[in-house]
């Protein structure tokens, strides 16, 4: 049977196993949504604007490990989609970005609608593609969901002029056995001679840390890491993008390390001797300084993309090769040594790392504590969130501090539950995520936690929740200003707060909510902080939106020394300089 | 250090541009830049020029390899090679002509009373020191094909 370019497009998508399209559709893309009309493989979700479209289809990709897919029509919707393709690529989260475009006639003409996609998305996809010959889309299709989900993962961006879906045309499908690119071969194997240099330094070593990002998560090589570290027991610490790679409640786990990671972690990177780098990029978020990273230590690095390794910090053994590959060879290596680690030399090290963790580590148990301030900490609404869903939730957040004390005090012990955009740091990121998740995984419980700054970036998709019953829990830590520019003022402006408050102006959030659809509550004492919790959890079939009221003066600590600092140089609090 | 990196690239439309495109992304400069097809058309060679340290050059490679149309990529200047630019000048009379053209390999395409067109080739480096010689007050009109090479030897960069 012959297919117009909308409906094979749509059979493509359906063979590559694409349950969900988040997008929202415009006259360059009618033909294509014609064609959605038609089917009943995947399910169109719309979304209230196309920046949520592809937070929610990378929100999908990030829980499932599946690649997300957007639907966006040309000009303004293609330009909408900019922020989500710039989010995924910074996290190297695999999408497949569809974008209607202008007719093959028109394009060039500042025609109405019309902006060149393939132009302005080129810095922030893996690839892209336009499609010139209709016959072509099924190959391209299945061409950028290899490119998308392999290697490096990534998003991938298919423009499509309106006249290559006209429905009155009609081609053959074809789909091929597999994808073969001459110019794209992704290193899967690493090489047998750098894991024996690897094995041998971390059999040598006196105060190892392994260092395990995202890339753990992206290659599902968390069992390979949980079982490396059987072995060598040694201390973990995990990026922001890498948590639940380890899991947090393990002994030897440090908790998170860089700009605001635990006073222990940053300690032992710093201290260290041989630091396993695993799908991680020493990102200026880490590392600090450069010139002043880690003085002692020798460099394993772990990436399945080379132009990550060497590129801030020089790896003395750089290993290019997919993760769990990797991790797996060093494993069998390990086991073959005749070497033995040192575990006098390691059990010194370790009760060092307990010794910092009393001195200055985080507190987890801030929640059962009397404090001074009259007013709820935001690191305890985090605590009785953890405690609320026993620690089993999926998480998404924004931007800001509301952020980084989700990555400090929810211990997330599996891969994938924790969802955020750690590279590019994109306000407006939460909400539509969750939808994402939420609809992979509709009976459990998934929470956008979230600044009253952030939510309103992307507030709109209250109304997708409602359209599609997405009975997401939102937590709102309102301590109304832009908290984390905020911090930086009181600590690097003397105090002076330009442009970072708007509390005078804020919506009623409950209001907000509730007219939208859904269930708001708001909570200003501490009192009710947990009964207001237990209550937004047991109403399982409605969104509800939870505004909490914080102390504003709050500060996220640590937080590394800058310019000019180390990882051994942080604020422990507002005035603590260690 | 100026650097001559080599590039296979597939031939389709808006390959060029990721590579132009990845220098500036990165924060590093093209001196020179020299594209066509070559062998079935598939695909093009580049040569770019660029200036910076082993590392800067290193994260240059690697970063355009990871581009999904590169083929395959080179620093030439890392071993010994051939380096050579063509040109065409454009100039008002000019008593070194003659040495410059013996020089450089040559050729006068027009010569009248108020302009000459010659065209010349050879290694870059004396290319700049031709033009100097020219002079300004002489020259009028300079196009430049940007640096070419090859590996010496039996080494190739090929699919």
């Amino acid at each position: 049977m012959k297919l117009s370019g909308g409906d094979l497009l749509m059979r493509a998508l359906k063979d590559e196993g694409v349950k969900f399209i988040f997008g929202y559709p415009g006259g360059a893309a009618l033909h294509i949504y014609d064609s959605i009309f038609k089917q009943k493989a995947c399910e169109h979700i719309l979304v209230r604007h196309e920046q949520g479209a592809t937070h929610a289809a990378d929100g999908y990709s990030r829980a499932t490990g599946k690649p997300g897919v957007a639907l966006v029509t040309s000009g303004p919707g293609a330009t909408n989609a900019i922020t989500g393709l710039a989010t995924a690529f910074m996290d190297s989260i695999p999408l497949v970005v569809i974008s209607g475009q202008v007719q093959s006639h028109l394009i060039g003409t500042d025609s109405f609608q019309e902006t060149d996609m393939i132009g302005i998305s080129r810095p922030i996809v893996k690839h892209s593609f336009i499609v010139q010959n209709t016959k072509d889309i099924p190959r391209i299709v299945q061409e950028a969901f290899h490119i998308a989900t392999t290697g490096r993962p990534g998003p991938v961006v298919i423009d499509i002029p309106k006249d290559k879906t006209d429905p009155s045309k009609l081609y053959e499908y074809k789909r091929a056995k597999e994808i073969s690119l001459r110019s794209y071969q992704p290193q899967i194997l690493p090489h047998p001679g750098q894991i024996k240099k690897a094995c041998k330094n971390i059999l040598s070593a006196e105060r190892p840390v392994i260092y395990a990002g995202g890339g753990v998560i992206l290659g599902n090589a968390h069992k390979e890491l949980i079982a490396l570290n059987k072995l060598i027991k040694v201390p973990v610490t995990n990026t922001l993008m890498g948590l639940g790679a380890y899991p947090a409640n393990d002994k030897y786990f440090m908790g998170m390390l860089g700009m605001h990671g635990t006073y222990q972690a940053n300690m032992a990177m710093h201290n260290a001797d041989v630091i396993i780098a695993i799908g991680a990029r020493f990102d200026d978020r880490i590392t600090n300084t450069p010139s002043l990273f880690s003085p002692k230590a020798r460099i394993i690095h772990i990436d399945v993309d080379p132009a990550s390794i060497s590129k801030i910090i020089n790896a003395d053994i750089p290993i290019v090769g997919q993760v769990k590959e990797s991790i797996a060879a060093l494993i069998k290596e390990i086991k073959r040594s005749k070497l033995k680690i040192d575990s006098d030399a390691l059990d010194e090290w370790n009760s060092q790392i307990s010794t910092w963790r009393a001195k200055h580590g985080l507190d987890h148990e801030l929640y059962l504590k009397k404090n001074k301030s009259k007013m709820i900490l935001p690191q305890v609404v985090v605590q009785e969130l953890y405690h609320a869903t026993n620690g089993n939730a999926w998480v998404t957040s924004d931007v800001g501090q509301h952020q980084m004390f989700v990555a400090q005090y929810y211990h997330f012990n599996k891969p994938r539950r924790w969802v955020n955009s750690g590279g590019l740091g994109t306000m407006g990121f939460g909400l539509p995520a969750a939808m994402g998740v939420k609809l992979a995984f509709p009976k459990d419980e998934v929470v956008c936690v979230t600044g009253e700054g952030s939510i309103q970036m992307c507030i709109q998709e209250l109304s997708t929740c409602l359209q599609y019953n997405l009975p997401i829990k939102i937590i709102n830590i309102n301590n109304e200003a832009l908290g984390m520019v905020r911090q930086w003022q009181d600590m690097n402006y003397g105090g002076r707060h330009s442009a970072s408050t708007y509390a005078d102006s804020l919506p009623d959030f409950v209001k907000l909510t509730q007219s939208y659809g859904h269930v708001g509550l708001k909570v200003t004492k501490k009192s009710q902080l947990k009964k207001t919790l237990e209550k937004a959890f047991a109403m399982k079939d409605r969104l509800v939106f939870v505004d909490v009221y914080v102390d504003p003066n709050e500060h996220v600590y640590p937080m590394l020394v800058a310019p000019n600092g180390s990882m051994k140089d942080m604020w422990i609090s507002k005035n603590t300089k260690v | 250090m100026k650097r001559i990196i080599s590039i296979l690239i597939e031939n389709k439309p808006g390959a060029l541009a990721r590579v132009v495109g990845l220098f500036h992304q990165r924060g590093y400069n093209i001196e020179t830049l020299n594209v066509g097809p070559v062998f079935d058309g598939s695909y093009s060679r580049m040569t770019v020029t660029t200036r910076g340290s082993e590392h800067d050059v290193e994260q240059i490679t690697k970063q355009i390899n990871k581009i999904i149309d590169v083929i395959k990529v080179s620093d030439l200047t890392e071993g010994d090679h051939h380096e050579y630019e063509f040109i065409m000048i454009k100039f008002k009379q000019s008593s070194k002509i003659q040495k410059i053209l013996k020089n450089l390999n040559g050729k006068i395409h027009e010569k009248n009373k108020d302009a000459m067109v010659v065209s010349a080739w050879g290694p870059s480096s004396d290319i700049e020191v031709a033009i100097k010689a020219i002079g300004k007050v002489n020259l009028l009109e300079i196009a430049r094909s940007g640096s070419i090479g090859l590996h010496e030897g039996t080494k190739v960069l090929k699919i």
